[in-house]
């Protein structure tokens, strides 16, 4: 297994109007002594805008790590991480706090919506904790993009778990944040579920030029990305853009002897 | 499966903290008060055997009470006396070693600024018999022998000052007396041990004093060696005259200690009946507690019946879960109960006599069951509802719906209960009947405790606007509060009861002041009322003297007597009948007070009705003093009230039927009216007597509701435990309800809302649950104050009920305040939850 150079993966325009999300020299370590361990060593990485990214890599890579760090919800060791302008590194919890509220988007494996709130509700809830009024048009444009037009005074309990997903990814986009990441967000889901979520994900990226981030062990989530990077031992041991789910396989195979992907 | 419980209790140990706390507090209430009520009732006990070390036999009059403990208002010429020729024949007496003429009654001591010693119930006189008394031992000076010489316990001359010779005013029934201290003596007299005061006169200062020249309450006889108390007992009954009878010490003793234990019984089951109050709120938090923990273990339960565990033993590991928590809880309880008696009986300090702290194993098992017991049937239900776990649970990984379904049954038996307990209360409060009212109550409040749920529902929709104006975390926390509506409900209720007994208590006590205040203004014109510190009837002296003092326009005294009419025993009254009508505010209804002094009297308006009375009806009035009968006529009937009621008639006819002649209270009139110049008149004629009070109506209608605020005082802290275990129950609650959204608060800070918002979010649920049960406990002690309030009315015509909105506007800003408070740890822990920790917890 190489260690590839961050430069290879640096935007190549190096304009910072076209990077939403910067990885510099990113380390994150767990613990101390005998049993510190190495979680994201120096990771350099830059995502996007109106990109839809794959984050990929076995159990362990160090692939959610990097996606806490980069959306202000984990402290980072040392290097730094920027979503857009801002350095989260520097910030406070108030305004990492505010900073995820505004410019983050997220969408989570399980457990994404309040139960208590409608389907509507759990939708505007950022711009409701923000104290911001919707944007009426946008919000039915990805109301309509969702599909959810029927179903918008329901609970949570009262949807399907696919449902529940789009749910979470119309209240990420709602808010038009400048970066969305979505950790396994197919992970629950059945394959056709799954497939109508991942479908989403990529038209909001292609049609309202959303930038996403998407962290995945599942090589067919992977293939709807723009491009996939992949983690192993807390590196970026290569990257692959427009690819195919057959490609991605081959990859992980290449820095997995065994194969196994998860 | 033991073993499975105890892990499960110490893996949850900070959950069930609040637990064992609530349960800690109950169980140390109940230890405490038998600690106590054992502890003081053992040192009275003994301390009255002390005082009876030295008597053998006692002789007393069989009507006399206790000696000289006359109730308040009632009649004295009820005692008889002993006479000097028994003591004499007794003294020859073959068993008798040596016998004491023994005099004693209320006798006020002033201090040396002029106030009373002690609270005048426990202020004492006696006599000195002879040079030495072997009752009194002298530790100072010698024994009183003149006229106006002293002798004082040595407790009170070192709270007081006095030093032999001094000057002291005392006052027995009236005048002053200056007398000079000329001994000081210990004793074993239990009043004096529990904190009262003993002034001795020698004796015959003291027969004219406490009986008559020449008489005695009581002679005490110390048995000859070799002879029994039975033995001597016998000897004295051949030589008593009718009328008076002849006990033993070690029967004295134990008819005290009985007494004694009667007493301490009644604190203590008071105080039981409040601990029980504390328990029962506490099952609230227990069973909330159960409850939670059984939900979120619902996979590891289902897992343990998968693996094979029957229902019975998946209920059992929850009680033994319970029962492990109540045992820790009931031994810690049972040791601050210890603690908590040394506390309250330092507090008493030398009002109490010393004694060590008694600790029956009565109150060690009481506190062990009472504290495992409550637990486990507390955790009863949970354990049951645990069982009923199907084992395919463990297999799912679906979050838990809010659950509403269920309450349709507990909806209807708690309208059913409501409505009943609602009924009874009307038709008691109709018919002034106190126990259905009583039974209405506990229905009603059973059936508010069932319906909490329900009412949850509207009540959180009523505060939204409110809740609204707190944004995200505002909506969020109402809807936190009717997600699990049994949850709110349960913790709303623990609440609840503390203040629904509260409130009740609140609007009857402040009613009955304000009535109190009323009637006094109503019935009392006079400027002054004068009567002794305890209620002891004055000197018919006092009156005359009254009269007589310049500056002082009308005295008339509430001269009380004893009588039979028509097969009734009726207190009447004797007033002056040409000032009566300037100082009391009597209202004829028929008739007047003209020819009163001709063979006549007044009478109530009530009385005259339940007799058939009417104004020139002749009513044969029997004196129970001389046994005469005389036939008086009904010239006027006034409206009556608490304050002035029954026959009243002059004084001129019923003096001549008096033995002796005391008045329990004087009405005065001043040419100054109410004035700091009229007090000191009237202080100035009685010889600044430290034991008569000059008091306005206003002072004492004061009197009284100092003694109603005073209750309610004691009232309040009994309570205040209750309400202290329902807050516990609030904080668990929330803790709890924290807890378990842990990964929904997690993923509110992921997508915005900052660590204040979330405090503010975990508080405002907090600060609506409290006010829905304060909400829900006022309005019940309201219903239930105005069911009581129609039972006084009954007894007490000028009872109206006044509603103190300022207490009840303080018992809401105090729960609100109490819903912050409790709210603190568990928000504090919400805002500080590491949000990725909290996304990924599963």
């Amino acid at each position: 297994m190489t260690t590839i150079s961050t430069t290879e993966y640096a935007a190549p325009q190096g304009s910072g109007d076209a990077v939403a999300a910067r990885a510099t020299e990113l380390s994150k370590v767990y613990g101390a002594g005998e049993t510190r361990v190495v979680a994201l060593d120096a990771v350099s990485v830059d995502f996007r805008r109106a990109e839809f990214t794959a984050i990929m890599g076995p159990s362990g890579s160090g692939k959610s790590t990097l996606m806490h760090c980069m959306a202000g919800l984990d402290s980072v060791s040392s290097g730094s991480a920027r979503i857009g302008d801002v350095e989260l590194t520097a910030l406070k919890d108030k305004k990492l706090t505010q900073l995820r509220r505004d410019k983050i988007g997220f969408v989570f494996q399980a457990f994404n919506l309040l139960p208590t709130l409608t389907a509507a509700e759990n939708i505007t809830l950022p711009m409701d904790i923000a104290g911001r009024k919707p944007d009426q048009a946008w919000l039915s444009q990805v109301i309509d993009t969702v599909g959810l037009s029927e179903r918008l005074s329901h609970r949570p309990g009262q949807l399907s778990g696919g449902q529940q997903q789009r749910v979470a990814c119309a209240r990420a986009l709602a808010s038009r944040p400048e970066i969305i990441f979505a950790d396994e967000p197919t992970g629950n889901l059945d394959s056709r579920s799954g497939a109508e979520i991942l479908g989403f994900l990529r038209n909001s990226v292609r049609e309202l030029g959303q930038t996403i981030v998407m962290v995945t062990h599942d090589p067919v989530a992977a293939s709807y990305a723009d491009r996939v990077v992949f983690l192993a031992d807390g590196r970026i041991v290569d990257e692959l853009a427009n690819p195919t789910a057959e490609d991605v396989l081959n990859r992980m195979k290449r820095f997995d002897g065994r194969g196994r992907t998860s | 499966m033991f073993r499975t419980a105890l892990r499960n209790v110490l893996a949850h140990k900070a959950r069930l903290m609040m637990t064992v706390i609530a349960v800690l507090l109950g169980v140390s209430f109940v230890s405490g008060t038998l600690v106590f009520t054992d502890t003081v009732g053992d040192a009275y006990t003994n301390s009255s055997a002390q005082s009876f070390a030295n008597t053998s036999v006692a002789v007393r009059a069989e009507n006399a009470t206790a000696v000289g403990d006359s109730d308040p208002g009632e009649a004295p010429e009820e005692l008889t006396y002993l006479d000097q020729s028994l003591l004499d024949q007794l003294g020859e007496l073959p068993g008798a070693a040596s016998v004491t003429g023994s005099l004693s009654g209320f006798t006020a001591i002033a201090e040396k600024d002029g106030d009373l010693v002690g609270d005048g119930w426990t202020t004492r006189g006696g006599n000195y018999s002879g040079t030495r008394d072997s009752r009194y031992p002298l530790v100072e000076g010698r024994a009183p022998a003149a006229p106006n010489e002293i002798a004082l316990d040595s407790e009170t001359v070192d709270r007081t000052g006095y030093a032999l010779g001094d000057t002291i005013r005392l006052s027995v029934d009236g005048p002053v007396l200056k007398q000079k201290l000329v001994g000081v003596f210990t004793t074993d007299d239990g009043q004096v041990a529990a904190g009262g005061s003993l002034a001795l006169f020698d004796t015959p200062t003291a027969q004219k004093l406490f009986a008559e020249p020449g008489k005695y309450n009581e002679i005490i006889l110390k048995a000859a060696p070799g002879t029994s108390e039975e033995k001597l007992k016998q000897q004295v009954e051949e030589l008593l005259p009718k009328g008076t009878e002849a006990q033993t010490g070690t029967y004295l003793a134990d008819e005290q200690a009985d007494n004694i234990a009667e007493a301490t019984k009644t604190l203590s089951t008071v105080l039981l009946a409040f601990a029980a109050v504390a328990l029962f709120v506490g099952i609230f938090v227990i069973a909330n507690t159960f409850s939670m923990l059984v939900a979120q273990r619902t996979r590891e339960l289902a897992l343990l019946r998968a693996v094979g565990a029957t229902r019975r033993q998946v209920t059992r590991s929850v009680l033994a879960e319970s029962f492990v928590v109540g045992s820790v809880a009931a031994s810690a309880g049972f040791g601050l109960g210890i603690l908590i008696a040394m506390g309250m009986r330092s507090l008493m300090g030398s009002n109490v006599p010393e004694g060590p702290l008694v600790v029956a194993p009565r109150t060690v098992l009481a506190a062990v069951l009472v504290g495992v017991l409550v637990t486990m049937l507390a955790a009863w239900l949970p354990a049951r509802r645990a069982s009923k776990i199907p084992p395919v649970a463990a297999m799912s990984s679906v979050d838990q719906a809010p659950t509403t379904r269920g309450l349709l049954v507990r909806n209807a038996i708690g309208a059913a209960l409501t409505t009943l307990g609602v009924a009874l209360v009307l038709l008691g409060a109709a018919d002034a009947s106190a126990p259905w009212v009583g039974v209405g109550a506990v229905v009603t409040l059973t059936g508010f405790i069932v319906l909490t749920p329900l009412l949850s529902r509207p009540a959180m929709a009523l505060a939204e606007p409110v809740l609204r104006l707190f944004g995200v975390s505002g909506k969020l926390a109402r809807q936190n509060t009717v997600r699990n509506p049994r949850r709110t409900a349960a913790t709303a209720a623990a609440l609840m009861i503390g203040l629904t007994l509260i409130t009740t208590l609140t609007v009857v006590a402040s009613s009955l002041q304000d009535s109190i205040d009323k009637m006094a203004a109503d019935s009392i014109k006079a400027d002054y009322t004068i009567s002794m510190a305890n209620f002891a009837p004055l000197s018919g002296d006092v009156a005359e003297m009254l009269a007589d003092t310049p500056g002082v326009t009308e005295v008339s005294p509430m001269r009380l007597a004893d009588t039979e009419v028509q097969g009734h025993h009726e207190t009447i009254t004797g007033v002056n009948p040409r000032t009566v009508s300037s100082l009391l505010n009597l209202e004829f209804t028929s008739g007047s007070l003209d020819r009163i002094d001709d063979g006549g009297l007044i009478v109530d308006d009530d009385t005259a009705e339940d007799r058939g009375w009417q104004v020139g009806d002749t009513v044969p009035l029997t004196y129970r003093s001389d046994q005469a009968t005389e036939r008086l006529t009904v010239r006027g009937i006034y409206r009556g009230s608490e304050m002035m009621d029954g026959i009243m008639l002059p004084t001129a006819t019923l003096d001549p039927h008096l033995r002796d002649i005391r008045d329990p209270r004087i009405m005065v009139n001043t040419e100054a009216g109410v004035s700091q110049e009229s007090r000191d008149l009237i202080e100035k004629a009685l010889g600044d007597n430290p034991a008569v009070k000059v008091q306005t109506d206003a002072e004492v209608t004061d009197d009284i509701n100092k003694m109603i605020s005073m209750t309610l005082s004691i009232m309040y802290g009994l309570l205040g435990m209750a309400v202290v275990i329902a807050v516990l129950g609030v904080v668990n609650t929330l803790a709890m309800s924290v807890f378990e959204r842990s990964r929904e608060i997690g993923m509110l800070r992921a997508v915005g809302l900052d660590r204040r918002r979330v405090r503010q979010m975990v508080r405002l649920e907090s600060v609506a649950i409290s006010l829905f049960g304060a909400a829900l406990g006022i309005g019940l002690g309201v219903f239930l104050a105005w069911g009581a309030g129609e039972l006084i009315t009954d007894k007490m015509a000028s009872y109206g009920m006044v509603m103190p909105w300022t207490t009840l506007g303080i018992f809401t800003v105090l729960a609100a305040t109490i819903g912050v408070l409790a709210a603190l740890w568990p928000a504090r822990r919400a805002s500080r939850l590491n949000v990725l920790a909290a996304i990924k917890s599963d």
